[in-house]
């Protein structure tokens, strides 16, 4: 817990790159957020913690419109992306979720190649305009994910064939390839062992360079390790939200104490 | 982070993202209503069919359920018809008479011929039945209503159009003209076609009706469900709770579910050879048709029974086991009545497709001439569909207005038993 | 008199039960503890009378007609029979069937006649005989059974082993269906092959069927190469493949993707009808609208299409498979993980592009086993080409062409009498052991696929 990059965490202010007002999530008469405000910032990792079923990913969800794919799910409130509505009418979800990407917890990559995965996205977007250019930008992620040493001798074999932790990073890959200005992932070391969850977390910290990130995690270890941010769900709602080294060692609310001692949870 | 240059570049390239996603949405989009609208065709053209299909049926059935009649006074005149001649009584002249009484402008001797084929053939039977019935009617006048012939009928009904030219008419200017006389007359009447139902089949479209048909889908569908779903459960009930992992009930699932797939045509060669070349059964009998569908809606029975047993959950199993009960207990006493309704949906739903099934009973011989219903499931008869595929292949156009009426009498039932098969689950549904 | 056994047996039955219920109830008030409940011992009475009982009665039932036919048949006058093939014989058998049945035609021979009273005796004693032979035995096994009545006599147990046996009977019958359908196949294809040598049947392309009509020609001058019959069932499965393949698939993919919820709820039912619709029915279909608007159509482009074209045919074939594909396609969508699509949405496809690029190539076993299925349908498929193809067998490919198929030929040849030693009859044979050999390929190859296919997205 006492990790000494703690102390050492970089404090300076950055650009506020999300912010939610008064988000309510239903699905269909159950709320499962309550009236959540919260402002993600530029080239920061930002935690969601709290117990399960918390609401976590419904509110994670809600920042690239996911929860558009689930009919009985309803949102309403004020989200913005550098101060753009986006929940507007005029806004296009598609356009909306290539500056917001997303990595899921289960690595779901798509049953093609491994080129065939990382190039999916630019080129639906048109991102390049020859071969050559989606050539470098497929290197490009595939280094920026930390797994091109790995993958460059089997590009063309399928991604599904990777181990577990190959998988997750190649779906970061997969992310970045699109060049996001959000990384949003949703519990993305659930599914992986100890060697290959510290990979992508150092990762994780690598990528805050360019883009706003923010991890949905079970594990309190691995928001101290790897957030800047941390914000505290209980039962849909936002308890507490701050630096992360004030929320592990100064908890102003007594339910995120109870949490990250462990007495609830 | 005091570089500021990675993230100017990376501004700068943001913003091309969002420049290309920009550009190119309006294409993207445009491409998935194209999708869509593709989808929406092939939907469209499935209900165009449908509906040409049943509006098709409909328009060219529905007049069967209508038959026109003739209401005459009969004079039965003892000089034609005597009690001791009656299967020889000239009951067809003594009708023709009957007919003549209300055409005053036709002649007796010349027309007597043509008049005659106004009514069906099928009148002077009616008569004969009714005089052997009650013989005392010799030398009395009857009232009596009679079907027409079929080109009357046609005539009455739109079928046979008037503005066709006479030469291509099947009903000349001068049996027009009767015709109407007789409808001036008001004796002309188009009830309910009662002889659809109750009439055996016939060479004579206004006469040939389903009884037989229908009796002989009965006693094949009944022979069908008696051994398909004893067999059919036993099976599903073995293979689902009982068999051990084996190779031999492998090869049975593997067998069943090639069953399902196989061919139709090819159980009737099966029904053919075995049944009838080898055993000696009777053609064209309904239990030979019974035997051939129960062996084709075995694996419907089997595999629906096998899905309604894995329904019912392992707990009731286990709740029943844990107060000491034998596995075959458990099995008859607690599985099997949960899973009941399922069971039957299935079996319906595997009748229905038998009662449909055509093929393999024209291999048997269930599409034979026969003008009298079966009297028990190991006379010749035929079976609804095979009735129509016989009426189909009939060129008078009596006999298409009828195969279409089969049709309908035949996709009442279906919807019907699917029907019930719905209610059922809807019904006994039960979400564990 | 054909009830008869079985009411007998029904009673035996429950007699049994009665008998084995009040024995095993008396022991029971005597005092001592029976070791099975008391209905236990009933039914085991009940299932001992009436398992081998009915199965001696349909055996009976199974060979009677044959052996009575052939005590017929050898009872017959000295020099009747001399020099009758044996369609002849079959057919002598026939009518002495039908004389005995009542329905006389013409003025039979006296020894036809005598037959026949021969004939009704004979049925009559055998019947009797198995009264007799059902009673005795019944009365034999509820002897049998009620000796066993005893207080540690374990009733419960006999009863599950019988009841087992009796459900492993069941799912055999299965096997026996199969080895049915492989024997009669076998069987009489061999006894074809030695009438027409295999070559010619397979590789022949003159297929007139027609049984001479001269006795002194031999049987196999009718030409009896099926080249062009397979062929005319590859272009209407063709035509009609061409047709369900895109509308199916294009269905399932606007209903498992874009169709709002109710209208998925309407048109799913609509295809339930569609594909319950009995396929006479769709013949009649064929010849009473889609014929005569093929031809109006092709007239107006001035193209003489034939009244029983392929494309007739084909085409609702096509029809009556769309609901097939489309619910099969729809289902293997289905089973595409939920996770796919999300990545596919989160990296910002539209729907579209998500289910193009990754849905409908994820699901593509799934629906390539669909696809085969409907292939070995079509191939299998029999009265729409009965009703709507046609019967000369000619060498094209031209679907505006009337072109026959082999279930038509199957139908054809068998339609009508059939005498087993006829190569017009055992053709037909020959032509189903092509059609179960090839629909038993495609499916075996088909539902392994699918079944892979589960397995991976379990
Ligand atoms: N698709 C859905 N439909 C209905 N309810 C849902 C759905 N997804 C999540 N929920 C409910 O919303 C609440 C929050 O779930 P979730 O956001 O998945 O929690 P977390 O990710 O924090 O574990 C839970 O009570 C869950 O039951
Ligand atoms: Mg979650």
């Amino acid at each position: 817990m006492n990790d000494m990059r703690l102390t050492e965490r970089n404090m300076t202010d950055h650009k506020i790159k999300m912010q939610a007002r008064g988000v309510d999530v239903f699905y269909g008469h159950d709320q499962a957020i309550k009236n959540v405000d919260v402002d993600i910032e530029d080239n920061t990792v930002t935690a969601f913690i709290g117990p399960s079923g918390c609401g976590k990913s419904t509110f994670l969800r809600c920042l690239n419109r996911m929860n558009d794919t689930i009919d009985v799910c309803r949102v309403t409130g004020d989200i913005r992306l550098d101060d753009e509505d986006i929940y507007d009418p005029q806004v296009d979800p598609v356009q909306l979720r290539a500056k917001v990407g997303m990595v899921f917890q289960k690595p779901n990559p798509f049953p093609k190649s491994i080129y065939d995965n990382v190039a999916y996205g630019p080129k639906i977007h048109g991102l390049a305009t020859n071969k050559a250019e989606l050539d470098e930008i497929v290197e490009k992620s595939l280094r920026r994910a930390a797994i091109w040493d790995e993958a460059k001798d089997r590009l063309d074999q399928p991604g599904t064939g990777l181990s577990g932790g190959q998988q997750q990073r190649l779906c970061i890959a997969r992310a970045v390839a699109t060049n996001p200005e959000v990384l949003l992932m949703d519990e993305p070391c659930s599914a992986l062992d100890p060697i290959a969850t510290a990979q992508v977390e150092e990762l994780i910290d690598e990528l805050r360079e360019r883009f706003s990130v923010v991890i949905v995690t079970h594990s309190m270890q691995q928001a101290a390790r790897v957030s800047q941010k941390t914000a505290f769900f209980h039962l849909g709602e936002l308890v507490e939200y701050g630096e992360t080294s004030q929320i592990f060692t100064n908890p102003q609310d007594t339910r995120t104490e109870s949490y990250i001692t462990g007495r609830i949870g | 982070m005091t570089d500021i240059t990675p993230n100017d570049a990376r501004k700068a390239s943001n913003n091309a993202t969002t420049e290309a996603v920009k550009r190119s949405l309006a294409r993207r989009n445009r491409k998935q209503l194209v999708l869509q609208g593709f989808g929406i065709g092939a939907i469209v053209i499935a209900f165009t069919v449908l509906f040409i299909l049943v509006a098709s049926l409909v328009r060219t059935g529905y007049t069967a359920f209508v038959q026109t009649h003739v209401t005459l006074d009969v004079y039965i005149d003892p000089a034609e018809i005597s009690e001791e001649g009656l299967p020889r009584g000239g009951f067809r002249d003594v009708l023709t008479a009957a007919v003549l009484d209300n055409l005053p402008g036709a002649d007796p001797e010349e027309d007597a011929r043509g008049v005659r084929n106004i009514l069906s053939n099928g009148a002077q039977f009616q008569l004969r039945d009714q005089i052997v019935e009650d013989p005392s009617l010799i030398g009395q006048t009857i009232t009596l209503t009679v079907p027409l012939s079929d080109p009357f009928d046609q005539l009455n009904k739109g079928g046979v159009r008037r503005d066709t030219p006479e030469d291509q008419r099947r009903v000349d200017n001068q049996e027009m003209a009767w015709f109407d006389a007789l409808d001036e007359a008001g004796i002309i009447s188009t009830p309910f076609n009662i002889g659809l139902f109750t009439n055996a089949d016939s060479r004579f479209p206004e006469l040939a009706g389903l009884k037989g048909a229908l009796v002989g889908s009965f006693w094949a569908l009944l022979t069908c469900f008696l051994i398909a779903f004893p067999i059919g459960i036993g099976a599903a009930i073995y293979l689902e709770e009982f068999a051990p992992k084996n190779r031999l009930s492998d090869f049975i699932e593997v067998n069943i579910n090639n069953l399902a797939a196989v061919p139709s045509v090819v159980f009737g060669l099966l029904a053919l050879a075995v049944f009838i070349g080898w055993f000696g059964l009777p053609r064209s009998a309904p239990f030979v048709g019974g035997l051939t569908l129960a062996l084709m809606t075995m694996p419907t029975i089997i595999i629906a029974t096998r899905a309604a047993l894995k329904a019912v959950p392992p707990s009731i199993r286990e709740a029943a086991l844990g107060v000491g009960a034998s596995k075959h207990q458990v099995v008859f006493q607690h599985v099997l009545p949960l899973a009941m309704p399922g069971i039957l949906t299935g079996t319906i739903i595997g009748l229905a497709q038998a009662l449909g099934e055509t093929a393999p009973l024209l291999l048997i011989g269930m599409n034979a001439f026969i003008t009298s219903a079966p009297t028990s499931p190991f006379d010749a008869a035929t079976a609804l569909p095979t009735q129509i595929f016989i009426w189909a292949d009939s060129p008078e156009r009596g006999f298409t207005s009828r195969t279409s009426a089969a049709i309908l009498v035949l996709l009442g039932f279906l919807v019907m038993m699917n029907g019930i098969a719905i209610y059922l689950r809807n019904k006994f549904e039960r979400r564990w | 008199m054909t009830l008869a056994p079985f009411v007998i047996l029904l009673l035996a039955a429950l007699v049994g039960y009665a008998i084995n219920l009040r024995a095993a109830r008396a022991i029971r008030y005597g005092g001592s503890r029976l070791h099975s409940l008391q209905g236990f011992h009933g039914l085991f009475s009940l299932l001992l009378v009436i398992v081998p009982v009915l199965t001696l009665i349909l055996v009976w039932l199974a060979v009677e007609g044959g052996i009575i036919n052939r005590i017929l048949l050898s009872s017959l006058p000295d020099g009747v029979l001399d020099g009758l093939g044996s369609g002849a014989i079959q057919l002598i058998g026939a009518e002495i069937r039908s004389i005995a049945g009542g329905r006389v035609f013409g003025t039979p021979e006296d020894w036809k006649l005598e037959a026949a009273e021969r004939l009704i005796t004979y049925r009559e004693i055998s019947s009797w005989l198995l009264v007799g032979v059902v009673g005795a035995v019944s009365l034999g096994l509820i002897y049998f059974a009620r000796s066993r009545v005893a207080a540690e006599f374990r009733a419960r147990q006999r009863v599950e082993t019988i009841t087992l046996g009796l459900m492993v009977f069941c799912a055999v019958v299965a096997i026996f269906t199969t080895i049915g359908i492989i024997a009669a196949l076998t069987f009489e294809t061999i006894k074809f092959f030695q009438l027409v040598p295999i070559t010619e049947f397979l590789f022949g392309t003159n297929w007139e069927p027609q049984i001479p009509i001269r006795e002194d020609q031999i049987a196999a001058e009718g030409a009896f190469g099926a080249v062009p019959v397979f062929l005319g069932t590859i272009v209407i499965a063709t035509v009609a493949l061409f047709i369900a393949v895109p509308i199916g698939l294009l269905t399932a993919i606007y209903l498992n993707e874009f169709a709002p919820g109710r209208l998925r709820k309407i048109v799913k039912p609509v295809l339930e009808i569609l594909a319950g619709v009995p396929t006479v029915v769709y013949g009649f279909f064929a010849i009473l609208v889609v014929a005569p608007a093929l031809r109006q159509f092709g007239e107006s482009l001035g193209l003489d299409v034939a009244s029983n074209t392929a494309l007739a045919a084909g085409g609702v074939m096509g029809i009556m498979l769309i609901p097939f594909i489309s619910s099969f396609a729809d289902d293997a969508l289905s089973a595409v993980p939920r996770s796919l699509r999300d990545g596919a949405l989160a990296l910002g496809a539209t729907r579209g592009e998500m289910m193009l690029n990754v849905l409908f190539p994820a699901a593509i076993p799934g629906i390539v086993g669909g696809v085969l299925l409907a292939v070995s349908r079509a191939i299998g498929e029999t009265m729409i080409v009965v009703m709507a193809a046609g019967l000369i067998a000619k060498m094209t490919i031209n679907p505006l062409d009337s072109v026959t198929a082999v279930t038509v030929q199957i139908v054809t040849l068998l339609i009508g009498d059939t005498a087993f030693d006829n190569p017009k009859t055992l053709a037909a044979f020959a032509l189903g052991m092509m059609l179960f050999i090839a629909t038993l390929v495609i499916n075996v190859f088909a539902l392994r696929i699918v079944r892979k296919y589960r397995e991976i997205y379990d």
